[in-house]
C-alpha cells in the first residue's frame, strides 16, 4: 500500500491551503453567524476548476483524481465546514450520479455546466417520513406520456437554495419482489430548478453548518421531461445508495478537516495561553490530549484516503465496490470530529465557549457529520451487513 | 506576441534562515518559494494572455529543484517554462545573472510586440538590479516599479511608483517592466493546470545552448563574471516591538515618553 501523494496531489494540496487561508477562512465567522451562503467562494472555486476535480476533461472536468477532490473538501473544512459541504454535495451527490449513471446525452447536457461550476448541484432523497428508512418514500412520479409528473416533498436538502440541478428520487410504480409481494418501484430523475411545479422551501435554522443552504424541495405537478430519468426505471434506490457511498467519502473528508482545523487552532492557543506562570501546552494533560487527538485524526485520515483510493480504483474500471470503505471512513472520521472538537473546546476553557474563538463553531459543525448522508448507525449497518453476510 | 517572465526561486523568509560556514545562504536547507514580486510579474503576463491570447513564457535561472517552481507556474497558466541551469552559471551575481537571462531571452526570441516582465526585486538579495540590467543588455526601454499597466496596441501606459509619488510613463514594445505587489493579485494554481503541468516539458538552457550569444563569455558569467562577492550574511538583531499610542491624549503620551528618554 502506497501512502505517498503524487506530485500533482501535493501541488493541489498547496493550492487548496492557500485558497482556504486567504479566501475561505476570513468568511467563516460571517457564514456561521449570519447563516451566509458563501456564493462568491463558490464562484472562485469554480474558476479554479474545483467544482469538477475528478471528472474527465471531455465533460468539462479538471481531469484530476478522487483523492485530490477529497483533499479539497478536507482543506476547506479545516477552516469552514459549510464551504466543505457545498463542494461535497455538489460533486458527490449530483455531478457523480450523472457521470456514473447518465446517458451520453444527459452527461453532455449537464456535466459541462456542473463541472465548470456555472451550475450548482444537489440531491434529494430524504423525506419527512423517510430518513434512515429511505425506502419509505412518498414522492411519486407518474408517467404522463411524453413527460413525468412529480408530486411530494424532500427535506433537509443541502445546497437547495442555490442549486440549479437536483437528483431526485421518486416512486414510479409497484413491482412484485422475489416473493411476489408488491413493493415500491423507485427511480431517479434529473430536475432543473426552472421546471414548472418545482419550488424550494425556506431554509432550516440549524445548530451547525449554518451557512449551508438546507431547504425543503416541493413538487406540485412538477413536469419532468421523459429523457430526464437518470439510470434505468426501478433502479433509483440502488442509484441513491451508490451515490451515498461516494457522498460519505466527501462527508468523511469534511469531518476529517473539521477535526484537523480544531486541533491546529488548539495547538496555537495552548502555546499562547498562560496559567500558573507557563503556557498550558507545558502541562502534561494538554500534551497527552493533543497527542491522542493527533493519533486519532491520523487514523481517520488513513481510512478516508483509503476510501478515496478505493473509489478511484472502481472509477479506473476495477470491478470493486467501496461501500464498506466509505462507511468505515465516515463512521470513524465523524466520531473523531465530534470527539476532537469537544476535547479542543475543553482545552480552550471559558474562551472556547465564546464566539470570539472558532472552536465552538467547529464543535457545532462536527455533529452533523454523524447524522447526514447516513447516520453513524447506518454506517454500522453497512459494515456489519458486509461482515455477517 | 509573447510575454516573457523572469522568475526566481528564493528561500522562504517566513521559515528558518540558515548559513553556510563561508557566510553565504545555505539555500539547500531552507524552504523555497517563488519570489513574491515575480508572481506579480507572472500575473501581469497572464492578464495580458487573458486579454490578447499571447503566449506566456517563464524563465528561471537556478539549480534543478527550481523545476518544481516552474511547474507550479505552468499550473497557474504559463504556456512554456525554461530552466537556465549549468555549472558554468554558478556563483553569478546580479551582473552575471542578467547577462545570462538576457541571453536566454535572446534565445527565446524577442518580437516587436513582446514584453519582458520581472518582479521588482528578489526577497533574498533585495537588489532590484537584475530586471533593469536585462533591459540594458537587450537594449530595451524599461519601466521599473510598475503599479498599473494599460495596453493600447504597441503602446503601454505605466504608472511607476516612487517613494513620494508616481510617474505616468508611455513605452512601446518590445520593452521590459518590473512589477510591484500593488500591480495585481496573483491568481492561484488551477486544478486543470496542476494535472496538466506534468505532461509539459520543462525546456533547459545550459551553457551549450547559450554559449554562442555575444553576451556569454567566460568572464561575463558565473563567479568569474561577478564583480560583487558576498562578504558575510547574517540575521540582523530584531528591533524592539513598537508601542501603539491611541486616544485623544496620544500626543501628550508621546511627548512624555520622549521627554523621559531625554530625546526632547
Amino acid at each position: 500500500m502506497d501512502f505517498s501523494f503524487t506530485k500533482q496531489q501535493q501541488m493541489a494540496q498547496k493550492m487548496y491551503r492557500e485558497f482556504a487561508e486567504n479566501e475561505v477562512k476570513p468568511l467563516a465567522k460571517k457564514v456561521d453567524a449570519e447563516e451566509y451562503f458563501p456564493i462568491e467562494t463558490v464562484k472562485k472555486m469554480a474558476k479554479l476548476g474545483m467544482m469538477g476535480i475528478y471528472f474527465p476533461k471531455k465533460y468539462g472536468g479538471a481531469g484530476g483524481d478522487v483523492l485530490s477532490y477529497v483533499m479539497a473538501v478536507e482543506e476547506m473544512s479545516k477552516v469552514c465546514a459549510t464551504t466543505g459541504v457545498i463542494l461535497s454535495a455538489h460533486t458527490s451527490l449530483c455531478a457523480a450520479p450523472i457521470y456514473e449513471n447518465g446517458t451520453e446525452e444527459q452527461k453532455m447536457k449537464y456535466l459541462p455546466k456542473l463541472l465548470s461550476g456555472e451550475w450548482l448541484g444537489a440531491f434529494g432523497l430524504t423525506e419527512p417520513g423517510a430518513g434512515t428508512d429511505a425506502q419509505g418514500q412518498q414522492t411519486v412520479a407518474v408517467d404522463a406520456g411524453d413527460h413525468w409528473v412529480l408530486n411530494g416533498s424532500k427535506i433537509f436538502i443541502t445546497n437547495a437554495g442555490y442549486a440549479d440541478v437536483f437528483i431526485v428520487i421518486a416512486i414510479t410504480g409497484q413491482v412484485p419482489d422475489k416473493r411476489g409481494r408488491m413493493t415500491k418501484e423507485i427511480s431517479a430523475f434529473i430536475v432543473e430548478r426552472t421546471f414548472p411545479g418545482f419550488s424550494v422551501g425556506k431554509p432550516e435554522d440549524k445548530m451547525g453548518i449554518r451557512g449551508s443552504s438546507t431547504c425543503e424541495l416541493i413538487f406540485e405537478d412538477c413536469i419532468v421531461p421523459k429523457e430526464n430519468m437518470l439510470g434505468a426505471k426501478g433502479r433509483g434506490f440502488q442509484l441513491a445508495m451508490s451515490s451515498l457511498d461516494g457522498g460519505r467519502i466527501g462527508i468523511a473528508s469534511q469531518a476529517l478537516g473539521i477535526a484537523e482545523g480544531a486541533l491546529a487552532e488548539t495547538i496555537t492557543y495552548t502555546k499562547e495561553r498562560k496559567q500558573f506562570g507557563k503556557s498550558i501546552a507545558d502541562f502534561q494533560n494538554t500534551q497527552f490530549e493533543l497527542a491522542e487527538m493527533k493519533a486519532r485524526i491520523d487514523a481517520a485520515k488513513f481510512l478516508v484516503y483509503n476510501a478515496a483510493e478505493t473509489k478511484q480504483r472502481a472509477m479506473n474500471g476495477e470491478k470493486i465496490r467501496y461501500s464498506v470503505e466509505a462507511a468505515e471512513a465516515k463512521l470513524i472520521a465523524s466520531r473523531t470530529a465530534s470527539d476532537v472538537t469537544r476535547r479542543c473546546l475543553q482545552l480552550f476553557g471559558g474562551y472556547g465557549y465564546t464566539r470570539d474563538y472558532p472552536i465552538e463553531r467547529m464543535m457545532r459543525d462536527a455533529k452533523i457529520t454523524e447524522i447526514y448522508e447516513g447516520t453513524s448507525e447506518v454506517q454500522m449497518m453497512v459494515i456489519s451487513g458486509a461482515i455477517l453476510r | 506576441m509573447k510575454a516573457i517572465v523572469c522568475v526566481k526561486q528564493v528561500p522562504d523568509t517566513s521559515g528558518k534562515v540558515a548559513y553556510k560556514p563561508d557566510g553565504t545562504l545555505d539555500r539547500a536547507s531552507m524552504d523555497v518559494v517563488t519570489n513574491p514580486d515575480d508572481l506579480n510579474a507572472l500575473e501581469a503576463a497572464l492578464t495580458l494572455k487573458d486579454e490578447t491570447g499571447c503566449e506566456v513564457v517563464v524563465i528561471s535561472m537556478g539549480p534543478d529543484p527550481a523545476e518544481g517552481m516552474l511547474r507550479e507556474l505552468l499550473a497557474r497558466g504559463a504556456d512554456r517554462a525554461i530552466l537556465v541551469s549549468g555549472r558554468e552559471f554558478g556563483g553569478s551575481d546580479t551582473f552575471a545573472t542578467s547577462q545570462i537571462l538576457a541571453a536566454a531571452v535572446n534565445r527565446v526570441g524577442l518580437g516587436p510586440d513582446d514584453i519582458v516582465f520581472c518582479g521588482r526585486q528578489a526577497i533574498d538579495g533585495d537588489t532590484a538590479q537584475v530586471g533593469p540590467q536585462i533591459a540594458e543588455k537587450l537594449h530595451l526601454p524599461q519601466v521599473s516599479y510598475a503599479a498599473e499597466i494599460k495596453k493600447d496596441g504597441n503602446k503601454l501606459t505605466v504608472k511607476r511608483m516612487l517613494e513620494d509619488g508616481f510617474m505616468m510613463l508611455s513605452v512601446e514594445t518590445p520593452c521590459l517592466i518590473t512589477c510591484i505587489k500593488e500591480l495585481n493579485q496573483p491568481r492561484y494554481m488551477n486544478i486543470k493546470g496542476i494535472f496538466e503541468c506534468y505532461d509539459k516539458r520543462i525546456e533547459r538552457f545550459d551553457y551549450e545552448a547559450l554559449k554562442d550569444d555575444p553576451l556569454i563569455e567566460t568572464d561575463t558569467i558565473g563567479l568569474k563574471g561577478s564583480p560583487t562577492n558576498v562578504f558575510k550574511a547574517f540575521t540582523p538583531p530584531l528591533k524592539g516591538a513598537g508601542a501603539m499610542l491611541n486616544g485623544d491624549d496620544a500626543a501628550a503620551k508621546l511627548a512624555s515618553i520622549l521627554a523621559e528618554k531625554h530625546l526632547i
